[in-house]
């Protein structure tokens, strides 16, 4: 048994030999039994991680392990819904269900299949091609859910729900993760949806892990700061925001993440090297503030773990 | 039972919002000695937050001495907290200091930032939210350590699974 639930080292994807990176140079550990939020915009490479990690892509370069092994080898105790929640249209909900017990024998959990899709109203003799968007996520997610996953991989799995089924399915899934411990991985472009539910984030952008760690640890490292600047503000004079971190003498110690001078006052997201001025106002950024913060600059120094730790293998 | 509602847009942290609630309910009487508080699994089912949040706002809560964790049972109330009851004199007295600062012509905003600045000289003034003082770095070490999930088996769901009824939502 690993306490990791999934580790990257290096990972990359390139679609076509002339094709972009989709993901490079990817390193992560995520312990088990966390809620996982991974984030970024959109075409940031959220959806090619997750795919690496089902197993249903293989790296161009690096590798990706999941509950201590190759995915392919765990895939029976790893349940994934992509992004367009990919079912049999021609089949009813019922014998969709019927699908997933027979595709997981000694695993299945019907009773927990079947809450999930009556707790939506579902007609279970109704067609999958019949259902409406959210539907099929809720038939989707059943399907993870009645597999008794050790990790869950859920691609942007609140999109198509309306805010009470988001609710009820979010306390569902939270409730799995307290019972079973069970691991859970979740992609989202908005932050504020998963920040109560998720203790770690990944932050995915430009292809590139930006930022990895428990969301408690990676607040604390960063501090929003406000000051009144001095005569030294290289772009003060005129007053137009100061863009370029790292630029203004008085954060030159610190890291750098975001910058602003607006008249004499001067604001930023530092990871502070040491102490601050005393007489500088500060303040914990919060979840949404540090995500934006990192995607508004790119430039700015990634914070992941310094190395994959040697128990991925 | 208690029942947590969580203000996500209230700017205070989840678990501080949870030992809120707790103590609230400890000092009207909806809490008394010996009763259980919801599972971890129960609370998060409900709210949809982290199950770590619960156990961080449970901790706490044993921390401060008023609940406790039995392992494998789940986590139950030792103590009430100091509530003072509608007819006491403490009361009585509050009430005729409100009547003449109605009569002194003060309102509402006038008599709460009174009450608030004495409250401040005789209390040590709550955290509002809770959380460390991230910018002493040298408190840091002191910093609540976060849960493991051995704590979440060990503390409130062990006896989940042995629920008669595990998979019944209600």
């Amino acid at each position: 048994m690993t306490d990791t639930a999934m580790a990257a080292t290096a990972l990359g994807k390139r679609f076509g030999r002339r094709g972009g990176w989709a993901l490079r140079d990817c390193t992560f550990r995520l312990p088990a039994g966390r809620v996982c939020a991974v984030v970024g915009p959109n075409g940031a490479g959220k959806s090619t991680l997750l795919a690496l990690a089902a197993g249903l892509l293989a790296p161009t370069e690096g590798r990706v392990t999941v509950l201590g092994t190759d995915p392919a080898s765990a895939r029976a105790r790893v349940g994934y819904v992509a992004q367009d929640k990919p079912l049999y249209p021609q089949l009813s909900v019922a014998e969709t269900l019927r699908v997933g017990a027979d595709l997981n024998p000694g695993r299945w959990d019907a009773e927990t299949a079947e809450r999930i899709v009556s707790a939506g109203d579902l007609d279970p003799r109704k067609k999958i091609r019949s259902l409406s968007g959210g539907q099929r996520t809720r038939v989707a997610l059943a399907l993870a859910l009645g597999k008794r996953p050790e990790l869950l991989l859920l691609d942007e799995p609140m999109a198509d729900l309306d805010p009470l089924a988001r609710h009820e399915l979010m306390g569902t899934l939270m409730a799995r993760a307290a019972q079973y411990g069970t691991t859970i991985v979740m992609s989202s472009h908005v932050v504020a949806e998963l920040e109560d539910s998720c203790d770690h984030l990944l932050l995915v952008g430009g292809g590139r892990v930006r930022l990895a760690g428990e969301i408690d640890d990676l607040l604390a490292a960063h501090t929003r700061v406000s000051t009144a600047t001095g005569s030294t503000g290289p772009t003060s004079e005129d007053g137009s925001p100061d863009s370029a971190p790292g630029g203004l003498p008085e954060l030159a110690p610190h890291t750098v993440v975001e910058s602003r001078v607006t008249g004499r006052q001067l604001t930023a997201l530092v990871r502070p090297a040491g102490p601050l001025p005393d007489d500088w106002r500060t303040s914990t950024p919060s979840l949404e503030e540090l995500v934006l913060a990192y995607l508004r600059n790119p430039q700015a120094a990634p914070l992941t773990p310094a190395e994959p730790e040697e128990a991925a293998v | 039972m208690v029942e947590y509602r969580i203000d996500r847009h209230s700017g205070v942290a989840t678990y501080v919002q949870i030992v809120q609630q707790t103590k609230q309910a400890l000092r009207l009487g909806v809490l008394q000695a010996g009763d259980k508080l919801p599972t971890a699994r129960e609370v998060v089912e409900a709210t949809a937050i982290n199950p770590n949040t619960v156990l961080k706002a449970y901790r706490e809560l044993e921390r401060d001495g008023l609940v406790e964790a039995r392992r494998g049972v789940g986590t139950f109330v030792r103590r009430g907290l100091n509530t003072t009851p509608a007819d006491s004199p403490l009361r009585t007295e509050l009430d005729a200091w409100a009547v003449r600062a109605r009569e002194a012509a003060l309102d509402r905003d006038d008599v709460a930032a009174l009450f608030t600045a004495v409250l401040d000289e005789h209390f040590a003034a709550p955290d509002p939210n809770g959380r460390t003082d991230l910018h002493s770095r040298t408190d840091r070490a002191d910093a609540p350590v976060r849960p493991s999930r051995t704590d979440l088996h060990d503390m409130h769901d062990r006896h989940d699974r042995h629920d008669p009824n595990p998979g019944d939502p209600s």
